[in-house]
């Protein structure tokens, strides 16, 4: 899966191109079929870390890990649609500066990349425990190429710890359970996702994973791992319990990769610092998990390492780019698929919300939950009702419109 | 303008429908997309190529 590597000669500088997007993941193709889609005829370069031509980040915890697809399913878009888009795809080379006021880019290679317009799309690098990099049968889960390697080590393997009770955490117990592994997951929580699904819904999910055979180890901190001649044999909890693990996973959340801007004069500060049209200086800009853009309608600094902001936010860059200029609102949303069960969060649900069952029974496995705080809507649940909570969104967008012209009117 | 769906890649986030109401549905039971129909209007043609980019299945395809 490699791509056209050797269009920009190495060590040279290429003619300047209209659009740069660095990073060739979901956010960064996205934005280059905006682009072409609004009619962009100037040159596009998409530079990109990893060899492999674009792929989507969702399967790789579910379907590529559990081998239910081949890794090329996983494919963003096959070979021929990506030629059409004109656009020239520069992989295997990180990113390694900026020269902002110059709008260039250089890259591990010796590259220099001009443009326009830069995109920065370089998305998270997951987190690491110490210890960890000597140590093997320790993975993390971010790239394709993390995927294989794992999926490797789960059919050879038996007994595995997953360390981090976030939505990747969950996903890959729950992909490792099915697939017959041993499988216990420990985290600071009380319940796996409660920050993302609030107390009550993560109960019932930590239910859901107890029901199907995964052993919760929630609410304590994990010291750091075991190890005999080089490879891991656990995981030691504060409690001072160890975990006995032939393999594990560290899901701990990721960092975005922001640290080749060091010297750039860009304002960094957990992600590329933007303003409500996501640009974060005069001709440059950031899509994905790697921006934090000021969300105007939430009156914050918001950074979403989701499927569908990856995208909506890539065509809004791109119509800012063709001259548009409106503020990126985006109603926030998720979703995870763990043992069969689809979970759908639209807008917010936080900790303290007042959550009220508005259709199903949670007796009965589906159900929509609404959240509430200080009477407004804040966001929309569903366990296994994906049209039904898709119905209430307009909800959380009416409550968002509201408070955003109350914010204006003060 | 044809509308390919691919019921297979839907994942049942429903994005189509909230970009695109009149051409995109979802099935009462599983939040599956369905086609309402797969030949828009030009007025719908719009919105119908929103739908398809911000699919986070790649489960929609245009014909143009």
């Amino acid at each position: 899966m490699s791509g056209r590597r050797d269009l920009a000669g190495r060590g040279g500088v290429t003619a300047p191109a209209g659009v740069l997007v660095v990073g060739a993941s979901a956010a960064g193709l996205a934005t280059v079929e905006a682009l072409r889609r609004g009619g962009y005829p100037g040159a596009v370069t998409v530079l990109g870390a990893e060899p492999h031509l674009p792929y989507d980040r969702p399967p790789l915890s579910k379907q590529v890990l559990s081998g239910a697809w081949q890794p090329d399913r996983a494919l963003l878009r096959p070979r021929d649609v990506l030629a059409a888009l004109d656009a020239e795809f520069v992989l295997g080379d990180p990113a390694v500066g900026m020269d902002a006021p110059a709008r260039s880019v250089r890259t591990a290679s010796g590259r220099t990349l001009r443009a326009d317009t830069i995109v920065v799309a370089t998305g998270t690098s997951p987190r690491t425990l110490p210890g960890q990099a000597g140590l093997a049968g320790v993975h993390v889960l971010r790239t394709l190429d993390d995927a294989l390697a794992l999926r490797a080590g789960l059919l050879r393997c038996a007994r595995l710890v997953v360390v981090g009770d976030g939505v990747l955490g969950a996903e890959v117990a729950a992909t490792a359970r099915t697939m017959g592994l041993d499988v216990t997951l420990a985290g600071p929580q009380r319940a796996p996702m409660a920050s993302q699904l609030g107390r009550p819904v993560a109960h019932r999910l930590a239910e859901l994973h107890t029901e199907r055979g995964v052993r919760l180890r929630m609410g304590t901190g994990v010291r750091g791992l075991t190890g005999a001649r080089g490879t891991v044999t656990g995981v030691s909890l504060d409690t001072g319990e160890v975990l006995p693990a032939d393999l594990v996973v560290v899901a701990i959340g990721g960092d975005p990769v922001t640290g080749w801007l060091h010297d750039s004069g860009l304002p960094v500060d957990n992600g590329l610092v933007c303003d409500s049209r996501c640009r974060a200086a005069d001709g440059i800009y950031a899509v994905g998990d790697v921006a934090r853009w000021h969300h105007d309608q939430l009156g914050t600094l918001l950074r979403l390492e989701n499927r569908t902001n990856a995208t909506e936010q890539a065509v809004a860059v791109a119509a800012d780019i063709l001259g548009g200029d409106r503020p990126y609102t985006p109603v926030p949303y998720f979703w995870t698929d763990q043992f069969g069960t689809r979970i759908q969060v639209y807008g917010v649900l936080p900790a303290d919300a007042e959550v009220t069952v508005v259709d199903g029974d949670p007796e009965t496995g589906r159900f929509v939950a609404r959240y509430r705080r200080d009477g407004e809507v804040t966001g929309v649940l569903g366990w296994n009702m994906p049209k039904q909570a898709r119905m209430r969104r307009q909800e959380v967008a009416d409550a968002l419109a509201a408070s955003d012209s109350a914010s204006a009117a003060h | 303008m044809k509308v390919i769906l691919d019921q297979d890649k839907c994942v049942a986030s429903g994005q189509c429908v909230v970009a695109a109401a009149d051409v995109f549905d979802q099935r009462d039971e599983d939040g599956i997309a369905v086609l309402l129909t797969s030949d828009p209007t030009p007025d719908q043609a719009d919105d119908t190529r929103h739908a398809a980019a911000v699919c986070p299945a790649l489960a929609i395809q245009i014909q143009e």
